[in-house]
């Protein structure tokens, strides 16, 4: 016997169609998320792919000539090490007479070679005294011409490097090397040399400037205005005040620096110090916004319990709210400081985007940073600093990756479930 | 009997905005007694219990006017300290609330902060005494470390009542203590709010009317922000002298 009115079968006609329904929406949803993960693949792949050149360096083998005529032992920094390089690069091709020719022969090694060959002997003093074969770095030509970038077959008069040229390097002896250079020095320019270090320096010292800026300021401005504060016409004016700022193009805030940090404070122009004030002016509505929602998000119970206990609203609010609200404050004060590392516009207007090779050593120092360096080798014509911005842009990413990474290892550490 | 009462309330009117949610309560509650609050849903049983530790200061549309006394000082008085009030007037939510912290540290919380602890000893002998008074001592002594909040929803409750006397409070205020709870979870908190009347003066806010029988020794039942009547617990279910408490306590309105 079976009840006709109750069944509890499987394949009934608006059951059906409310489960193709749900399958529609599972699908489109996994769809929408193939398509984001699609480009995101794309993306990063193809600036990979760009960029790993950069991670390779062509070396050139020269034999020296360091006997005491060239070189005297006892005041080592006072001999002429381009002319060594010079004269070494002669004696390989004594061909080359003509004074044209001559400087086409001096074009396939990089401008830096007397300074990487004084380092050497700097070095290891023992070389000195006889001829010795040591490595210097190719031009950025010659470099291109060993990574394929230079096309052999076209005319020559349509290629950096004439057909000369070419048959010097190949009767050279070169190697193709990990380019340290690429992450120990600043930018210069001749790309061969350029690196990164400056801008990833002057980047981190902003960041570090905008952390300790903006994460207590925000913070506390956050906490202040969610747990103390009296609600009424001034709180709405001042949430809507600060809801605008989150939303202000970010060059404004630049121009605020420049006019402030810069001209009525005289604070040092181009230093991380003011590039991280900027950035912190920015940041500061992010943080402040994220951090007044997972106050919100912390349940009244646990204020009333605190505060029934005797608390007062100060310790209800340090022993028990903020505690909860922390790891939202982590995420917002991370989404905070990955807006600010990616951001450009506001580092130019107060002149962080200046040619800077030294490694700034403290946050009054000229620098530059990730992004202003990608925006200049972007715009620079030689072929080789394509692939150092793609470089640089991973450079980017992988500080963006660990920021992130120290986000969530902090965030899963003052988690508390309930 | 004739005791001079610990809490006088006089004139007590409570308004949410212009909403008037509580008209000119007269109610005194005497000291180590049991005192239950009855009546029908939003008769403003709550907003009562709110009053007498001031959490209605919470509450920024709330106003009240007339006079709540303790053991003779009047709370509402310009150089009354809120904390030092609710240091001595502990309250128990209607829903459990302990912290998220270990259940050691939800205990020891109200002492800390009011300074009545010092030594890990000292602590020690509080987590301890206030957990076997809440009758959780023998569930939980082994895991003191663990968070409260993973405990069964009448082991919060009792954890929040540990909480609440830890500190030694003159009065405790109880909103619904055993709503969300089973039976046995009830019975054993109501055999506690028996033991700790000894020592402490309770007034519980109640739904069920045989709880209010079974543990409080005063009853007084409110209807739509009045007070209407109130009494030995035994007259007022025996011989209601209004009709609008007749009607309730027999099951008519509600
Ligand atoms: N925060 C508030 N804002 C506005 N009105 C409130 C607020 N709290 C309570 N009220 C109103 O005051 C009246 C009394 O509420 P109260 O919570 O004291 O009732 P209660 O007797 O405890 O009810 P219950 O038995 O359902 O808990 C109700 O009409 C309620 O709507
Ligand atoms: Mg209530």
């Amino acid at each position: 016997m079976t009840n006709t009115e109750v069944n509890f079968l499987k394949g009934q006609k608006h059951l059906t169609r409310r489960y193709r329904a749900e399958q529609r929406f599972q699908w489109m949803g996994r769809a929408a998320i193939a398509v984001s993960l699609t480009f995101l693949v794309f993306m990063v792949s193809s600036i990979f792919w760009q960029g790993k050149g950069a991670l390779i360096t062509t070396k050139i083998a020269l034999t020296v000539d360091l006997s005491a005529e060239m070189i005297d032992p006892a005041n080592i920094k006072g001999a002429s090490f381009d002319k060594i390089i010079k004269l070494a690069l002669r004696a390989e091709f004594p061909e080359a007479t003509k004074r044209k020719q001559k400087k086409k022969l001096y074009a396939l090694v990089s401008s830096d070679a007397g300074f990487q060959l004084r380092d050497q002997i700097l070095e290891n003093p023992a070389l000195l005294g006889a001829n010795q074969t040591i490595w210097v770095s190719a031009s950025d030509d010659v470099d291109m011409l060993m990574k394929g970038h230079i096309d052999r077959d076209k005319p020559q008069s349509r290629r950096r490097l004439d057909d000369q040229q070419i048959s010097w390097i190949d009767a050279l002896s070169v190697k193709q090397v990990f380019n340290t250079g690429f992450f120990t020095n600043g930018d210069s320019r001749e790309p061969e040399l350029a690196g990164i270090l400056s801008a990833l320096v002057g980047s981190a010292l902003s960041l570090l400037i905008c952390f300790a800026l903006s994460f207590p300021i925000g913070i506390m401005s956050a906490i202040y205005l969610e747990e103390f504060a009296k609600k009424g016409r001034w709180s709405d004016l001042i949430e809507i005040n600060i809801n605008n700022l989150a939303a202000v193009p970010s060059i404004v805030f630049g121009l605020l620096g420049l006019s402030i940090f810069l001209n009525i404070f005289g604070l040092p122009r181009s230093s991380p110090l003011v590039g991280g004030m900027v950035l912190s002016l920015m940041t500061l509505p992010t943080i402040i916004i994220a951090a007044r929602a997972s106050l919100r998000a912390v349940p009244p119970s646990i204020r009333e319990a605190a505060l029934g206990m005797g608390a007062s609203p100060v310790q209800a609010t340090f022993h028990h709210v903020a505690p909860l609200a922390l790891p939202g404050f982590l995420t917002g004060t991370i989404v905070g400081m990955a807006q600010a590392l990616g951001e450009t516009a506001p580092l130019l207007m107060i002149g962080m985007v200046a040619f800077i090779v030294d490694i700034p050593g403290s946050i009054l120092e000229p620098a530059t940073a990730l992004p202003v360096q990608i925006f200049l080798w972007a715009d620079s014509p030689e072929r080789a600093f394509l692939e150092k911005t793609s470089a640089a842009i991973i450079a980017l990413l992988v500080f963006l990756v660990l920021m992130n990474i120290i986000a969530i290892i902090l965030r899963k550490k003052y988690e508390i479930r309930f | 009997m004739q005791k001079t009462p610990i809490i006088t309330a006089k004139d007590v009117d409570v308004f949410y905005g212009a909403k008037q949610a509580l008209d000119k309560i007269t109610l005194d509650i005497p000291e180590h007694k049991v005192t239950s609050l009855i009546g029908p849903s939003g008769c403003g049983k709550t907003t009562f219990l709110r009053c007498i530790n001031r959490m209605n200061d919470l509450v920024d549309i709330c106003r009240v006017e007339g006079q709540i006394e303790i053991a003779g000082q009047d709370i509402y008085a310009p150089e009354v300290d809120v904390v030092a009030l609710r240091a001595h007037v502990g309250m128990v939510f209607q829903k459990p609330n302990p912290f998220p912290k270990s259940i050691f540290d939800n205990v020891v919380y109200g002492p800390k902060i009011h300074g009545l602890v010092k030594t890990k000893d000292d602590m020690e002998e509080v987590v301890e005494w206030s957990l076997r008074k809440a009758g959780l001592w023998e569930e939980v002594k082994d895991r003191l470390t663990e968070t409260a909040t993973g405990l069964s929803g009448g082991q919060q409750q009792r954890l929040c009542i540990a909480r609440a006397i830890a500190v030694k409070p003159k009065v405790i205020l109880m909103d619904e203590p055993c709503s969300a709870l089973d039976p046995i979870a009830t019975a054993i908190i109501e055999e506690l709010i028996d033991e700790l009347r000894k020592k402490f003066t309770i007034i519980i806010v109640t739904h069920s009317m045989q709880q209010a029988a079974r543990v409080s020794q005063r009853t007084a039942f409110f209807h739509m922000g009045n007070l209407v009547e109130s009494g030995a617990t035994k007259t007022l279910f025996t011989s209601p002298q209004d009709e609008r408490t007749q009607n309730y306590i027999t099951g008519r309105i509600g």
